[in-house]
């Protein structure tokens, strides 16, 4: 019920924004046309209607799940952003294992050694990998490993494998070695994110007290971080992640830009630039819908997480 | 026989960057199988420590200094982490203090259960499921196989700390330490989770150590006591021979402060031992002062009159009125208190004495019922200025001094936001100097004023809320469980205090409290409270004497007793 307010709302605002900037018929005519053409051309993308006509008319369409045509390739936004889309997913979920794979031992590992020489040079990495600007950081790597080393292809996403009935490019050798690149640079802020909450995680709940009796019952390390620390401080992390998840999706465009990644970013930089709105509004509304689905996923493992926070009031 | 547990002249210390802080200073301790040691002391005394070195989980930077630690002969001092955690739950058990956090929130009792015993006597698959159902028996647990399932939320805090030792004991320990087991706990459920304890340690011969600051305890359960104060072992030996007759100067002023529940007596004593002297006090003569400043408005003879009083709090909120349920936390509760009356309200937890309490703050809404404050009736539905000048003449003292304080005020700030609101004060001198006289008044002296909470001990800060509370100048003072976070020695201070303001300004307390001796040294009458509802109201003499209600006689039966 929320969601569709939520939606509701976004739409409107989305619509009336990219109403106030510029006149998408002036990138869409030959500046030489007679002024006749350009009022037919006006009139054929209903742009000649006023503001609330032309959104009610997105709405009903948007309720029938049409969110109108491109002014530029003139097909449905929406199989636009459907073909472009398992690229950027792609990306993002690589730029999210990596990030927890790397991410999660690194901070526990700091959270539990606090005065190691390690967690000196972790944490410190950590600060630069927040710092470093991520499209600053690309075009290094691309100087580095593809022109300087020759080892990774420079952009473009690779050949297409198929795994189970999924379709990636991370499946063959050289798909892989087009994700890594783009993959790492996307991932390196939320690495140092991910260790961050991590270690906070760890000094804290490492503090309490049935980690102290786990300890005074002789069990051993390991037991102590797999069974009673690291389910304990994966439910703040996994909020958060979800959440960076959507952004790594919705917000990718600089990498994809960058390493030339068929994916949504690129999609959306070259519509705003020729103000095709439909393919602006429709990226927006797919971008809430994915953040309120993510709300949705993040509610679920919570309540598959913590036996506290389950519903179904088997209290006794 | 063979001691069980030798220590030898051990010291602790905290070694920061400014300080070395000795927690501990050449304590001996000697303890055979089947018998039970009581530590007792108050906050800082160093107990809690004790226990953590001798299984070496003391928090760093803390580290033993000094001294053996003899274990069946060998000295758990040489041993290295490996070693340390093959005596840890298979040699030495341990049970903490707060039921609710020393269990994983996120596993399964079973799945806790069965792990420890996995790793301490190497049993697995269904016969480590079987031992667990068997642990959970033998701590007296039914149903102890479907229960193997639940999570510990779903458990209450007697049954949780029954938990915890099962647990403890799941590797066959020899020694077990318990840290303040029953603090937690109701009264009758404190006299079960003992009986248990004992019970165990009679039957499997396993040498205990209780650490509490309760003397209670100790007298209930432990065979030999050693008291502690400012890290140093002041006395040990048995625990009749120290309970009845001490022989160090701190042990007697520590009984001394403890209340007695069987007799009444004009004030506590005070532990003049520890906090080093008389203090300075000045006093200020309450008939030409502010505080103490007459009103020619008359006041009834009933302070507070509660009739038909409910409150129901929702569990579940749903749409549909069917689907919704409620604990009904104050049920049809009636009383009346009259002007100049220390009233009490005792009962466990979950019996609704604190809502009460609340309800006439008017913190939270009545849902039925009225209350009246000197014959102004203060309910939600009645609003003006009548019923803000009714509510003026009275004033809360919470239980926690650490957290119903703004730690980003300073005292006088605090003191003086009721004198401010309120404008009872003319100039900005007279209040300063007001507030000045207040916290002279409560024991602070008033160099206080400039420093924050933080500054302050438990027992400082409880003062400070006292002052605050006085400052709108109330003739009723709510007292919701005030010293059951102090020290004895410290809640013999406020509980005086309390007394002597009572008598100087004949204000009208409502006391409530968990501890029947304390209610027995300070109150009037008493009402025993249950599920939401008044069992008895009695004068507290006629209480102690002869309880009337069932209910009544069974908590003062579960009342630990300090004397043989």
């Amino acid at each position: 019920m929320q969601s569709i307010v939520v939606l509701f709302i976004m739409s409107l605002v989305v619509f009336t924004m990219i109403n106030l900037v510029g006149d998408p018929v002036d990138m869409l005519v030959n500046p030489e046309s007679l002024p006749d053409e350009i009022e037919r051309v006006r009139s054929d993308f209903g742009l000649d209607q006023p503001a609330h006509i032309q959104y009610i008319k997105f709405l009903q369409g948007a309720l029938s799940g049409d969110l109108g045509n491109s002014f530029i390739f003139g097909r449905p936004a929406l199989a636009l952003i459907a073909e472009r889309f398992p690229a950027t997913l792609e990306l993002a979920t690589c730029a999210l294992i990596i990030a927890i794979v790397f991410g999660l031992p690194l901070g526990i590992y700091a959270g539990l050694n606090p005065k190691s020489l390690g967690t000196r040079i972790i944490m410190g990495g950590s600060v630069l990998g927040i710092s470093i600007p991520t499209f600053w950081l690309g075009l290094m790597m691309i100087i580095i490993f593809s022109v300087v080393l020759g080892w990774l292809p420079v952009s473009g996403r690779g050949d297409i494998g198929s795994f189970l009935g999924w379709q990636s490019s991370a499946f063959t050798l050289d798909g892989l070695s087009h994700l890594i690149m783009p993959a790492i640079n996307l991932a390196l802020f939320k690495i140092a994110m991910v260790i961050r909450l991590a270690r906070a995680g760890t000094v804290e709940v490492m503090s309490l007290d049935f980690i102290k009796f786990a300890r005074a019952r002789g069990l051993p390390p390991e037991n102590l971080v797999r069974f009673h620390l690291l389910p304990n401080i994966l439910i703040p992390i996994i909020t958060v992640l979800a959440i960076e998840f959507g952004t790594l999706i919705a917000f990718a465009t600089v990498t994809e830009t960058i390493f030339a990644w068929p994916g949504l970013g690129k999609l959306v930089i070259d519509a705003i630039v020729n103000l095709d709105r439909p393919i602006v509004v429709a990226y927006l509304m797919f971008v809430v819908t994915l953040f309120l689905l993510l709300n949705l996923i993040v509610d679920i493992i919570y309540a598959a997480l913590d036996p506290r926070v389950r519903l179904n009031g088997d209290q006794q | 026989m063979t001691d069980l547990l030798d220590i030898k002249k051990m010291s602790v210390s905290f070694q920061t960057e400014y300080e070395t802080i000795d927690a501990v200073r050449n304590v001996s301790i000697t303890l055979r199988p089947g018998e039970v040691l009581g530590i007792v002391g108050e906050s800082g005394a160093g107990k809690s420590t004790i226990g953590n070195a001798i299984v070496n989980l003391l928090e760093p930077p803390g580290e033993i200094t000094r001294g053996e630690i003899l274990f069946k002969g060998q000295d758990l001092r040489n041993l290295d982490d490996k070693q340390m955690r093959d005596v840890r739950g298979k040699k030495i058990g341990m049970i903490f203090q707060d039921p609710q956090t020393s269990l994983n929130p996120l596993m399964t009792i079973g799945a806790q259960l069965i792990e420890t015993i996995n790793k301490t006597i190497n049993i697995y698959g269904s016969e480590a499921t079987n031992k667990a159902i068997e642990l959970l028996e033998s701590v007296g647990i039914d149903e102890s196989e479907a229960r193997l399932n639940l999570y510990p939320h779903q458990f209450s805090g007697g049954m949780r700390q029954r938990v915890v030792i099962a647990l403890a004991l799941a590797g066959n320990p020899d020694l077990i330490i318990a840290d303040e087991p029953t603090t937690a706990l109701d009264v009758s459920i404190q006299a079960q989770i003992l009986d248990l304890i004992k019970r165990l340690c009679q039957e499997r011969q396993v040498g205990v150590i209780i650490i509490t600051h309760d003397i209670g305890v100790i007298a209930n359960i432990s065979d030999r006591v050693t008291v502690m104060f400012n890290g140093q072992a002041v006395e040990s030996g048995d625990v009749k021979q120290i309970l009845t007759n001490p022989k160090h100067e701190y042990t007697k002023s520590l009984i001394a402060a403890v209340p007695r529940g069987d007799r009444k007596v004009e004030r506590f004593k005070s532990i003049d031992y520890i906090e080093g002297g008389a203090q300075t006090q000045r006093r200020i003569d309450l008939d030409q002062h502010w505080l103490g400043k007459k009103f020619t408005q008359h006041f009834s003879d009933t302070a507070i009159s509660i009739n038909n009083l409910n409150k129901k709090y929702s569990l579940k909120k749903a749409f549909l009125k069917r689907n919704r349920s409620y604990v009904h936390a104050v049920k049809d509760v009636s009383l009346s208190i009259k002007k100049g009356e220390i009233f009490g309200l005792v009962g466990e937890s979950g019996s609704g004495k604190s809502t009460i309490a609340r309800l006439v703050a008017g913190l939270v809404r009545t849902d039925k019922g009225s209350i009246k404050l000197f014959d102004q009736e203060v309910t939600n539905k009645s609003k003006g200025k009548d019923v803000i000048a009714a509510r003026r003449n009275l004033q809360m003292i919470f239980q926690d001094p650490y957290s119903s304080l703004n730690a980003r005020m300073r005292v006088q700030d605090i003191v003086s936001e009721p004198i401010n609101y309120y404008k009872t004060a003319s100039t900005n001198m007279e209040m300063r100097q007001i507030v000045r006289d207040l916290l002279d008044h409560v024991g602070l002296g008033s160099n206080a004023m400039l420093k924050y909470p933080h500054q302050f001990s438990g027992g400082q800060r409880q003062r400070i809320s006292i002052a605050r509370a006085l400052a709108s100048r109330p003739k009723i003072l709510i007292c919701d469980e005030p010293t059951s976070a102090l020290d004895v020695s410290v809640q013999a201070h406020i509980l005086n205090l309390l007394k002597d303001l009572q008598d100087d300004l004949g204000l009208t307390i409502l006391f409530i409290s968990h501890d029947l001796p304390v209610i027995r040294q300070m109150c009037d009458r008493v009402a025993v409270m249950r599920h939401g509802s008044i069992c008895e109201i009695a004068t507290t003499d006629s209480l102690f004497e002869k309880p009337q209600h069932e209910y009544s006689k069974h908590l003062l039966e579960l009342m630990p007793k300090t004397d043989f």
